[in-house]
């Protein structure tokens, strides 16, 4: 992708300082973040975090925020659930989603047209409707597993689920026909076909999806809050959030806690976002 | 006809009256094989019964398990893809067990089943419940008629939540989506290695967490130090370098300065989306459209607005529709920033007021069908968009 500059066009003098400019604005608060979690407390109190940047070895750097965050507050634990929730709620979606996309692009049948636009209105609903009805029937007078990591998997498969229908079926609708066909006319049942062609050749958008989900299910507050609620299950950004309450005491801790949080959605965007791109556009772009 | 695989005879030619029912055989398809019906439906069965028979072990005795979250978690991962295998394959046993003539007709049915039962169950189900909740009272034992929407519309909290709620929506999207097309359009005109550092830059923010970036803002950025102190946010630092005082930023709703100053974080997070996704839209634009315009002596500008953005205008579209419905339900930095004091307060913010410290379920739900049908027009736009594409496939 050499781009437009095959074409014989001179490079923009503005575009590069611009570009340059806004790539830095846009890290300077992150980069903040990271600068202030390696700072005692009484330089991050007595002095702004960009001295110490221009000013690297007068400073006083340590690691201890770091060593604090994980022996005096529980974020370490949170940072273990953090996982147990977010890994299995990315994965279970994708394999009933996908055979739903599938009967959508390839399977003609009745009432095709209006179940998909259901799912399309679906992405609009905002989920807080679901909450008071989903706390009554997870809740100790119903099924009673409000609290458990069981409860927030279900939750966000659920709510994912419109989303991933339709990232995976705009990605499938984009796959040759004919090799689809072929395999029709070769014999091959649609479970075959599912199995053999269909589910290989969409991978790039099931990682998509997965990249997507797994950061909604990373960064979510509210499901992650009313559903597991403050105690040993909780979520990493639930205890940054109630860190972030406790003012005075421990402030130089929410520093190196909010870097922690970032840290695994960070390795998981960078190391799968040609994915995304590249399946978030498959449908998109066209319009 | 369908590969049996794993369906060792085929019984039954005479197809008993179970299952499926007629026995009639179809001319070209093959005949009921009751025996695949019956291994398929029991197989459904127990799978379904194991897995939420352990799913449901998890929540009820964790220490069965050592207590141990990890165990859990690995245990929910295997069970939960191994379950959904072994249940879609029993399910395509019982539907090839049918006469091909059925079993053709149901298998899109098979296939949307477990997904469209998760989206009833989670989605639909508890819409209407909400919907029904808004018109009984606090405990849902009594009908009270309009009483919630009454008690709501009183109240001046709700309209100034309404109003702010409303000027993210104008401001946010907007914005993003103007950043994200700036940025998409100048990343165009660097080289292929050049643009991809930049861009990466910019799009790093929709990895981190509202709850994340509102502590990076409020630390560093909206942090606030007593005149005289050397100011440790960035915001302030500069205003007092300016000969200005330090402001409490958050706290001031002239003009909904506090609003909009969250609003940023938003705008913040989300135009490397933005970017990312009209970066690819423009580079689609076929070359030979812009250089005819070149040819022609249009200017940059011309180029762009007469030649580039008409051809990227649906992913504009998209790009803003996508972004105002996060907007629309903005909870978390206003929670996390402000918890709605000082006139910031927003809907998703007043519903979980209403509904957690107030402990009125009635006005809350009432506060979430308001919600809902604020983001009806986005609905029907979206349906109706979606439509057309269709039609033009």
């Amino acid at each position: 992708m050499t781009g437009r500059m095959k074409a014989g066009r001179r490079r923009s003098p503005f575009a590069i300082v611009t570009m340059i400019l806004l790539a830095i604005l846009w890290t300077v608060p992150t980069l903040g973040l990271l600068v202030t979690s390696f700072r005692t407390r009484e330089d991050a109190a007595s002095t702004a975090w960009w001295t110490a940047l221009f000013n690297p070895f007068g400073s006083g750097w340590t690691m201890d925020n770091y060593t604090q965050v994980f022996t005096n507050t529980n974020l370490g634990s949170t940072l273990i659930n953090s996982i147990v929730v977010a890994v299995p709620a990315t994965v279970l979606p994708i394999m009933f989603a996908a055979f739903a996309a599938y009967a959508f692009t390839f399977i003609k049948f009745r009432g095709k047209e209006i179940l998909f636009i259901l799912i399309v209105a679906l992405m609009v609903v905002p989920i807080q409707v679901a909450f008071q009805p989903m706390l009554n029937l997870l809740g100790p007078r119903g099924l009673g597993i409000s609290g458990e990591f069981v409860a927030v998997w279900l939750l966000h498969t659920g709510f994912g689920m419109p989303l991933a229908i339709y990232i995976l079926r705009n990605y499938m609708t984009g796959l040759p026909g004919s090799l689809i066909e072929s395999a029709k006319i070769a014999g091959a049942s649609h479970y075959q076909t599912f199995w053999r062609l269909v589910a290989p050749l969409s991978l790039p958008a099931i990682a998509a999806f997965a990249t997507l989900q797994f950061l909604w299910v990373w960064n979510d507050l509210l499901i992650a809050k009313l559903f597991l609620g403050g105690g040993s299950n909780t979520t990493i950004i639930v205890a940054l959030q109630n860190l972030l309450g406790t003012q005075g005491q421990g402030a130089e801790l929410l520093t190196a806690g909010a870097f922690i949080s970032m840290l695994v959605p960070l390795i998981v965007f960078f190391s799968l976002q040609n994915f995304l791109v590249r399946g978030m556009t498959a449908g998109s772009v066209k319009g | 006809m369908a590969g049996g695989v794993t369906a060792p005879s085929r019984t039954g030619e005479p197809a008993p009256a179970s299952g499926a029912g007629s026995p009639a055989r179809s001319r070209s398809g093959s005949p009921a094989r009751p025996l695949r019906i019956l291994v398929g439906v029991v197989g459904l069965a127990v799978t379904a019964w194991v897995v939420c028979t352990v799913f449901l072990a998890f929540a009820w005795y964790p220490q069965a398990f050592g207590g141990s979250d990890i165990l859990i978690g690995l245990l929910g991962l295997v069970l939960g893809i191994g379950g959904a295998i072994v249940f879609f394959l029993f399910l395509n046993m019982a539907i090839e067990g049918l006469p091909s003539r059925l079993s053709g007709g149901v298998i899109p049915y098979a296939f949307l089943l477990p997904g469209l039962s998760l989206i009833g169950l989670m989605l639909i189900y508890p819409t209407a419940q909400t919907v029904i909740y808004s018109f009984a009272n606090d405990r849902s034992t009594q009908w009270v008629g309009f009483q919630n929407y009454q008690r709501i519309f009183a109240s001046g909290a709700f309209w100034q939540a309404l109003l702010n709620n409303v000027l993210w929506v104008l401001v946010v999207p907007a914005i993003t989506v103007a950043f994200g097309l700036a940025v998409a359009v100048l990343a165009d005109k660097l080289s292929a290695p050049g643009e991809k550092t930049p861009k990466a830059m910019i799009f790093l923010p929709m990895a981190i967490s509202f709850v994340g970036a509102s502590t990076i803002w409020g630390t560093l950025i909206y942090a606030y130090a007593r005149p005289g102190t050397a100011q440790t946010g960035l915001l302030n630092a500069v205003v007092v370098a300016l000969g200005g005082e330090p402001q409490t930023w958050l706290q001031i709703s002239d003009y909904r300065l506090n609003s909009l100053l969250m609003m940023v974080i938003l705008i913040w997070l989300q135009t490397g989306f933005a970017m990312v996704l009209l970066s690819s839209a423009i580079k689609a634009v076929p070359e030979d459209t812009v250089e005819a315009g070149r040819i022609d002596g249009a200017s940059e500008m011309r180029i762009f607005w007469q030649i580039i953005f008409p051809q990227v205008r649906g992913t504009v579209i998209a790009v803003f529709i996508t972004i105002l419905i996060v907007v629309l339900k903005v909870f978390d930095i206003v929670y996390v920033m402000t918890n709605g004091r000082n006139n910031t307060d927003v809907i998703a913010n007043l519903f979980f007021r209403k509904l957690f410290t107030e402990q009125k379920a009635g006005e809350a739900s009432a506060v979430v069908v308001v919600l809902l049908i604020l983001g009806m027009p986005v609905l029907i736009f979206q349906v109706i968009s979606f439509k057309r594409q269709e039609g033009g496939r």
